[in-house]
């Protein structure tokens, strides 16, 4: 795990890299740290923290969506990365807009990254540019709407039951 | 039934017993002696109550775990401490084709509902459907977009087993309660209680079966 001087010094190194603007913050909270990188430039940021001289993370250990409700932008995507050598994590997390979200995937490379890709435009609409099956993974195909999201209904269907089988229509009659 | 116990008899009535079987298979008893011997061995049933008896004590469960009552409901079907054996149903079998009893384990999601009327489909008739635990029945606390809240939407359910997970004593019960209708005397509990006695998936009858075959088959030939 860097310390909030390491990720600075990571920080640097990738605005070196890719751009200036690519890293919006480096935020070091609860003994983890995380990049928080613009939407576009995920893709090269992710590439430079794979291939990088120094300090490489060559594994991704996780992608997962999340909603931010009612912070704007509200959704986000996490990259969770992970160094085997040194044991070190790190995250790297983006921030979208609800209308038409879309990244570049990373499929590419990290091959590991196509079923999590997968759940997380199942689950949140994120669209991953460049995924080579960009489908839905654990609801059914035809399914409208991404469930996951905070302003999407629970859901469900009322049952009958002996408590409440006055309020409800009686199918049975 | 009552059930009395008498001390056996000594070695003389058995040794009796014993000759007259051998004077029987030589053709040495006759009219009335032989009759008498007859009915002391015959017992008499009609045919439907001894299948439905045979039905009942020769449960096959499927072995098909759905969520966390599929714990459960291995330590009922498949372990020595509570026993299904007693009850004729320790015989467990992992593929539906040799099976005839389903037990719906688990939460049910929409993309498992269609497998699992497959599995059912492809089951032998006669089966049996016991829906367990609160999840299999309504959805339990699980009621949101991802599942099919009653597995009575799509199988036609004998036994319902509440409990989240139910112990495997009422599990037992479940099945239990399920002899009592394979054989005959059907609980009628909440198909009474709706109004939908009848409304059960029918059962091959041989009748209907044979005329549709022979209204094919005339198709077929004219």
């Amino acid at each position: 795990m860097p310390d909030a001087t390491g990720l600075e010094l990571v920080a640097q190194r990738v605005r070196a890299a890719v751009s200036d603007d690519a890293v919006v913050s480096a935020l070091h909270a609860h003994g983890s740290a995380t990049l928080e990188v613009a939407p576009g430039s995920v893709h090269d940021v992710l590439e430079h923290l794979r291939d990088a001289d120094e300090e490489p993370y060559e594994f991704l250990a996780s992608v997962h969506g999340c909603d931010y409700l009612p912070e704007e932008p509200r959704l986000g995507v996490h990259y969770q990365l992970l160094s085997m050598d040194r044991a070190e994590r790190l995250g790297v997390k983006t921030r979208l807009g609800t209308d038409d979200p879309g990244l570049r995937s990373v499929v590419d490379l990290f091959p590991t990254a196509s079923f999590q890709e997968r759940e997380v435009y199942d689950f949140f609409g994120v669209e991953f540019d460049g995924h080579p099956d960009p489908r839905r993974i654990l609801m059914p195909e035809d399914y409208v709407g991404h469930p996951q999201r905070r302003d999407f209904p629970m859901g469900g269907e009322p049952v009958l039951f002996t408590f409440n089988e006055h309020k409800l229509p009686r199918w049975y009659d | 039934m009552e059930v009395t116990r008498s001390k056996v008899e000594g070695g003389h009535s058995f040794r009796s017993r014993q000759l007259k079987a051998q004077q029987m298979l030589r053709g040495d008893l006759l009219d009335k002696d032989l009759e008498e011997f007859v009915e002391e061995r015959l017992l008499l049933t009609k045919f439907e109550d001894a299948q439905n008896w045979a039905r009942k004590n020769s449960l096959f469960p499927l072995g098909f775990g759905l969520a966390c009552c599929a714990i459960e409901m291995i330590t009922v079907i498949g372990s020595p401490r509570n026993d299904l054996a007693r009850f004729g149903a320790e015989a467990i079998r992992f593929t539906p084709r040799q099976a005839d009893l389903i037990i719906i384990s688990g939460r049910v999601s929409i993309k498992m509902a269609p497998v699992i009327r497959r599995i059912y489909e492809q089951m032998l008739e006669p089966k049996w459907v016991i829906s367990m635990g609160a999840c299999a029945s309504s959805a339990g606390m699980f009621n949101n977009y991802a599942l099919v809240a009653g597995v009575d939407k799509f199988l036609p359910v004998d036994v319902y087993v509440p409990g989240c997970p139910p112990r495997p004593e009422a599990l037992i019960y479940g099945i239990m309660q399920l002899q009592d209708k394979i054989q005959g005397s059907p609980h009628q509990g909440w198909r009474e209680r709706y109004r939908s006695a009848g409304t059960e998936e029918a059962q091959g009858d041989a009748n209907v079966i044979a005329n549709a075959e022979g209204a094919e088959g005339g198709a077929e030939r004219a």
